[in-house]
């Protein structure tokens, strides 16, 4: 009866031939590709040390004036403008100036990747049924694996790094945009789309004049999102050495400096929330066609 | 004015994945219950055959579900036909090429909808340029003509409201202005003025009306009310099961109806709007004894007016050309403006 108690596993050879098995073949992949997907990520690794370093070479007056400005242009709240910059100077008196930028520079530029990539192929997801089910499950895994788990690979073909850890970051990030936007089109009326139809509308007419338009609110609603889950990735991203306020998290939490850990977090959230609103603030101003109503 | 009328031939919808295998059997008399029930398909059209007059308005009439609404939108092929033809200026919409059906539909065509389908993120001006833009025509020029027609039908001042500010009536006004400055000879209605209360839709058959007389497009009015369809038709087919029962002039409907179904529909008619004088008249002028003129294709309802403000009970016919053609007595007109056809 010892076989009911006794789960039938795998000799230990065995087992550990295959993980062995799986791990040298991933290592040759990476000695005989490393390199080239090295080099095919430069120009962002460029991009990123340039974007950086001009945000932190930028003197921090006029780093603020630029900030509360892009709050404005989208929130179009002064109330938001004066939490901005109070955020902002009450991060640098705390010494968080530069992590602040450090962050802020990997967020933008996780974001902008996120919006290029997600929302043609958000697009796309809404023209092919075929496509969509098999998007659909890879952005779930996205979702669902934790992050560590794709760290290891990534770390091992990249190393540690920027561009390694903007790669998590996006990876992450990405796919909620990418679902808005192709939920958003595909739920655009279908009496207007007809109408488009009627009216002799080419594919890309009716993509350009009925289907983004409408699909704005939702389109921008996964960008939220997106920038979000970006946000809550800084910390994961630390681990493999992208520098900021999640690295200055991680030291506390290694070295139990209370203090540190909870400036930094708050700098973290205080990011966050300012992301938020005006995201929202400026999706909510893209639809202003929908708050007037006939009375 | 528009120069060519729409030839709907021999025209055969079946829904279903595999419509054009039970062409022959429909043909041959399948019924649409036997073909829904034995097939798991549907006859949405049954050999559909109207030649729609140049200029005119051609009223397709049904309840829900008799097709009428399939069959606008084989005009402009927003569905495509199991088999058969639609034909404009000797080409037939059915065998046209992606882009040639594209063109078709920009500058042949416009149309309005029954639940308005207007952009709701653009204004009433932005909503009216709509097809103007898809044809490529210069912005400004595309500004102009539309709000010449946002003028047109009573919208002037409501250029740079959204859809849904306006009220029901004001937004198919938008969709009229739409389809109008599209300048197509094709006008298609579907079921324009259905979701109107009564009457703003009245005052949205004037408006069309009015405009018609005028431009002389040639409409195509989907309706499922025959008051509507009596108002507005210069030509009514009235629709059932996907089949054509009857088709003709108003008059010809409401005197002559086709079968008992048809019958029944015309019972609340008010006829005295629908007949005209030159159908009831008698052929002999009676000169002098009554001052009363009216014109022949006056209808009966007028010529019961104008004999009874008179205190006359005869009026003579004159017609455009100025002859009298024939007399009216006013115990004829009553009769004949309160009994049904009997059939």
């Amino acid at each position: 009866m010892d076989w009911l108690f006794e789960f039938p596993e795998m000799s230990r050879e065995g087992l550990r031939d295959l993980k062995k098995g799986i791990d040298e073949a991933f290592q040759a992949f990476g000695r005989e590709y490393g390199e080239g997907i090295e080099g095919f990520f430069d120009p962002l690794l460029a991009f990123l040390v340039w974007f950086e370093k001009l945000m932190l070479a930028t003197p921090w007056p006029l780093m603020i004036i630029i900030l509360a400005a892009l709050v404005y242009a989208g929130a179009r709240s002064w109330a938001m403008v004066i939490g901005t910059v109070l955020v902002l100077l009450l991060a640098g008196y705390l010494g968080m100036w530069e992590d602040t930028m450090r962050t802020l520079s990997i967020i933008s530029v996780a974001t902008i990747i996120c919006i290029v990539i997600g929302i043609p192929l958000g697009i796309i997801m809404s023209k092919s049924d075929r496509l969509q089910s098999v998007v659909t499950p890879a952005l779930d895994f996205m979702q669902t694996v934790p992050s560590f788990v794709y760290l290891i690979p990534i770390v091992m073909l990249l190393g540690i790094g920027r561009v390694p850890g903007l790669i998590a970051v996006c990876i992450y990030a990405i796919p909620p945009v990418v679902r808005l936007t192709n939920l958003g089109i595909r739920l655009v009326d279908q009496d207007v789309l007809e109408a488009a139809d009627a009216f002799g509308a080419s594919p890309t007419q009716k993509m350009l004049t009925v289907q983004l338009p409408l699909a704005l609110p939702n389109i921008f609603a996964g960008i939220n999102q997106t920038i979000m889950m970006a946000l809550a990735m800084v910390v994961v991203a630390a681990l493999i050495g992208v520098q900021g306020l999640g690295s200055e998290v991680l030291k506390a939490v290694n070295n139990q400096y209370l203090a540190l850990g909870m400036f930094n977090g708050a700098a973290i959230l205080a990011i966050a929330i300012v992301f938020d609103r005006v995201s929202q603030k400026f999706g909510k101003r893209l639809q202003k066609h929908s708050e007037v109503l006939h009375g | 004015m528009a120069s060519h009328g729409i030839e709907v031939k021999d025209l055969f919808k079946i829904f279903g994945p595999h419509g054009e295998k039970f062409i022959d059997a429909v043909k041959k008399g399948m019924s649409k219950t036997e073909l829904n029930e034995k097939h798991g398909h549907v006859l949405g059209l049954n050999d559909i055959n109207i030649s729609m007059p140049a200029g005119k308005i051609q009223v397709v009439m049904g309840l829900s579900g008799s097709g009428k609404s399939t069959l606008i939108r084989h005009i402009n092929r927003l569905i495509d036909p199991t088999v058969g033809s639609v034909v404009y200026e000797g080409a037939d919409v059915c065998q046209m090429s992606k882009t040639e059906l594209l063109d078709f539909r920009r500058h042949k065509t416009a149309m309005v909808f029954q639940k308005f389908a207007l952009l709701p993120h653009r204004t009433v001006v932005e909503n009216t340029i709509f097809g103007l833009e898809i044809q490529g025509i210069d912005k400004k020029d595309a500004r102009k003509r539309s709000l010449r027609w946002i003028e047109r039908v009573g919208l002037g001042g409501f250029e740079d409201h959204y859809p849904n500010q306006l009220s029901g009536g004001m937004q198919q006004r938008v969709g009229l202005a739409r389809a109008l400055a599209n300048d197509a000879d094709i006008l298609l209605m579907d079921e324009a003025f259905s979701a109107l209360d009564p009457l703003i839709r009245t005052d949205m058959q004037a408006v069309l009306l009015d405009i018609q007389d005028e431009l002389k497009k040639t409409v195509v009015f989907i309706t499922h009310d025959l008051d509507e369809a009596l108002r507005l038709g210069d030509r009514i087919a009235i629709l059932r099961d996907g089949e054509v029962i009857q088709q003709g002039s108003g008059q010809e409907i409401v005197l002559n109806p086709a079968d008992a179904y048809i019958a029944d529909f015309i019972k609340e008619v008010n006829r005295g709007r629908v007949i005209s004088v030159s159908t009831i008249m008698s052929r002999q002028p009676i000169g002098e004894t009554t001052k009363v003129e009216i014109k022949p294709d006056d209808r009966l309802e007028t010529a019961a007016q104008a004999m009874t403000d008179r205190e006359e009970n005869r009026a003579n016919v004159r017609d455009n050309s100025g002859n009298l053609v024939g007399s009216l007595d006013l115990k004829d007109t009553i009769r004949a403006m309160v009994t049904a056809a009997t059939h």
